[in-house]
C-alpha cells in the first residue's frame, strides 16, 4: 500500500455561495464515508483562504516571517486528502471522483515511503 | 523482458538482469552450444540474477521479493506466461499519466527493443532527451505505483485508446516523414510489429484490428510512394503495380472481419477507406458513405476535411470548396492545400495561388513542400 496526496486547486476569490458549496459539500462527505469503509482514508479536510496564510523562511539563525501564502498565484490549495491505495490506478480513481464532486482540479501524488501496514 | 518486469517489480532492475543474462550468453553459447530453448534460458538465467542480487540485499524488502521469485513457475510454464506479461508492460507503457512522449519512448524501448538512441534519431530529438524520458517514466511508474495489469473491462476502452494511439502515433512518425530515411522507414515496421503483437494478445477488439489493417494498407503503398529522388507521389497518380499485394490482401481480410463484428470504430473505418482505396478504381461513392460514418462517431475538423476532398471526386469541386467554409483549421497545411486544389480545378488561378502559399507556410515536411511547390508552379506558368 502507498499514501497518496490528492490536492484540489482552487481559483482565486471568494468561494461558490451556499446553493453550489451545501451540493459539494454533501458530496464530499458522502466520498469521504466511501474511504473509510474501504479502509483507505488516512486525512483530509478544507483550508481557509490563502490570506490567512504565512511564510517563515530561515535566512542563517534567523527566521523571517511573512504575511501571506507562499506563491501568490491564480490558483492555491482549498485542501487536501490523504489516501492509502494500493497503485495509482486506485489513487487516480478516487481523484477522479474528487475531481466530479468539487469540479476542481486535483493533482494526485505519491508519497515518499511506502505504507506497510 | 515482461516476464522479468513482472518478477522483479522494476524496471530498470528487469533490464539490467537481461543484460548480464545476455553477457553470459554470448560467453557460454560460442562454447556451450545455443540451449533448445534460448529464450527460456534467457529468462531463467535472468531471472536467477535477480535471486542472487536480492540475496545480496539485507532488507525484508529484498527477501520478500526473493520469495516472490522462488516462487515463480518453472520455465515451461514461464514462457506461456509471456503474453500476458507483455499486454501487462504495454498497458503500463502507455498509462495515461505518463506524458505522450515519454509513452512512445518507453514502448519502443521496452517494447520495440529500440536503444535510445534509436529512438532520439527517429524522433529527431537529442539522445539526452530520451535518455531523460526514459528515466523520468520509469521513476514515476516506480514511485507512484502504476500497476503492471490489464484495466479492468469498464477502464479498458479509455486505456486501450491509448494503446491505440501510441502505436499509430509511432507508425505516422515514420509514414509522414517521406523523406526515406531508413530509420524511421524501419519506424512504420516497428509499429506494424507491435500491431500485429497486440492483435494476438486482443483478438476480440475489433479497434485493435482496425489499426492493424489501417497500418498495413498505407504501408503497402510505401514503394509507390516516394520516388527515388524522395518526392511524394498522390495516391491517384502512383504506380499501382508497386503496391504490395500481400500486405493489400492481409489488411482487407482483417477489415473484412472487423464488418463481421460490426462494432465499428474510427481505426475500423479508416482501414475500410484504405481498403476502398486499394481496389482500382476508387469506388468515391463507398468513401463518401464512410467518411459520413467516421465523422459521426469523431466529429472533427479533419475528419470533414478529408469528407470534403472525397465529395469532391463524386459531386465536384464546388461542392467540396461550400464543406471547407467554416471549418476551424487555418494552421492547418492540409486544409489549405485542399482549398487550393479545389480552387485550381476550378480555374480560380489567384486564389488557388494564395491558398498553396499559406499551405506552404505551414508545412516543413520537405516532400510536401516539393509538391505544393510544383503545384504552384504549375498555375504560374499557364502553358503546361
Amino acid at each position: 500500500m502507498k499514501n497518496y496526496l490528492l490536492s484540489m486547486y482552487q481559483p482565486e476569490g471568494p468561494a461558490p455561495g451556499p446553493e453550489v458549496m451545501d451540493g459539494i459539500m454533501a458530496e464530499v462527505g458522502r466520498l469521504r464515508g466511501e474511504l473509510r469503509e474501504a479502509g483507505s482514508w488516512v486525512f483530509g479536510d478544507g483550508l481557509h483562504d490563502q490570506a490567512t496564510a504565512t511564510v517563515l523562511r530561515a535566512s542563517g539563525n534567523e527566521v523571517v516571517m511573512t504575511d501571506g501564502p507562499f506563491a501568490e498565484g491564480k490558483e492555491h490549495i482549498g485542501g487536501i486528502v490523504v489516501i492509502r491505495a494500493a497503485d495509482l490506478d486506485v489513487a487516480l480513481e478516487w481523484g477522479r471522483r474528487y475531481a466530479l464532486a468539487t469540479t476542481l482540479p486535483v493533482e494526485v501524488r505519491p508519497f515518499a515511503r511506502e505504507d506497510d501496514g | 523482458m515482461a516476464v522479468l518486469v513482472r518478477l522483479a517489480g522494476d524496471v530498470d532492475l528487469a533490464e539490467e538482469a537481461v543484460q548480464e543474462a545476455f553477457a553470459v550468453a554470448a560467453e557460454r553459447w560460442p562454447r556451450d552450444g545455443t540451449p533448445p530453448s534460448p529464450a527460456g534460458w534467457l529468462i531463467t538465467t535472468a531471472r536467477n540474477k535477480l535471486i542472487d542480487r536480492n540475496r545480496r540485499e539485507a532488507g525484508r524488502a529484498g527477501r520478500q521479493a526473493e520469495a516472490l521469485l522462488l516462487y515463480a513457475p518453472g520455465e515451461a510454464a514461464e514462457e506461456g506466461a509471456v503474453p500476458d506479461d507483455r499486454l501487462r508492460l504495454i498497458f503500463t507503457c502507455c498509462h495515461p499519466a505518463l506524458g505522450e512522449s515519454a509513452r512512445i519512448a518507453l514502448t519502443l524501448r521496452l517494447l520495440g527493443g529500440l536503444t535510445t538512441g534509436e529512438i532520439a534519431r527517429a524522433f529527431l530529438v537529442s539522445e539526452a532527451t530520451v535518455a531523460q524520458r526514459v528515466v523520468r517514466a520509469k521513476a514515476k511508474i516506480k514511485h507512484a505505483g502504476i500497476p503492471y495489469r490489464v484495466p479492468s473491462d469498464a477502464d479498458l476502452p479509455g486505456r486501450l485508446g491509448s494503446v491505440l494511439a501510441v502505436i499509430y502515433l509511432i507508425f505516422n512518425e515514420g509514414y509522414l516523414s517521406g523523406s526515406g530515411d531508413p530509420v524511421r522507414d524501419d519506424l512504420c515496421a516497428e509499429a506494424i510489429r507491435l500491431g500485429r503483437l497486440l492483435a494476438g494478445l486482443m483478438p476480440d477488439e475489433p479497434e485493435v484490428l482496425g489499426l492493424l489493417a489501417l497500418m498495413l494498407l498505407i504501408h503497402s503503398r510505401r514503394a509507390a510512394r516516394v520516388t527515388a529522388g524522395g518526392s511524394l507521389v498522390l495516391l491517384a497518380d502512383q504506380d499501382r503495380s508497386l503496391w504490395d499485394r500481400d500486405l493489400i490482401a492481409e489488411g482487407q481480410e482483417l477489415v473484412r472481419r472487423c464488418l463481421r463484428r460490426d462494432r465499428p470504430g474510427p481505426y475500423q473505418i479508416q482501414a475500410a477507406i484504405n481498403a476502398v482505396h486499394s481496389d482500382a478504381p476508387t469506388d468515391w461513392r463507398q468513401v463518401v458513405r464512410l467518411y459520413d460514418r467516421h465523422l459521426a462517431l469523431a466529429p472533427t475538423p479533419v475528419v470533414a476535411l478529408h469528407r470534403a476532398v472525397a465529395v469532391a471526386e463524386v459531386d465536384g469541386p464546388s461542392a467540396a470548396l461550400g464543406l471547407l467554409d467554416g471549418l476551424d483549421l487555418d494552421g492547418h497545411h492540409l486544409f489549405h492545400a485542399v482549398r487550393a486544389d479545389l480552387l485550381r480545378r476550378l480555374g480560380r488561378s489567384v486564389e488557388a495561388v494564395a491558398a498553396y502559399e499559406n499551405a506552404l507556410a505551414r508545412t516543413e515536411n520537405p516532400a510536401e513542400r516539393e509538391v505544393l511547390r510544383r503545384r504552384l508552379a504549375e498555375l504560374r506558368s499557364p502553358e503546361t
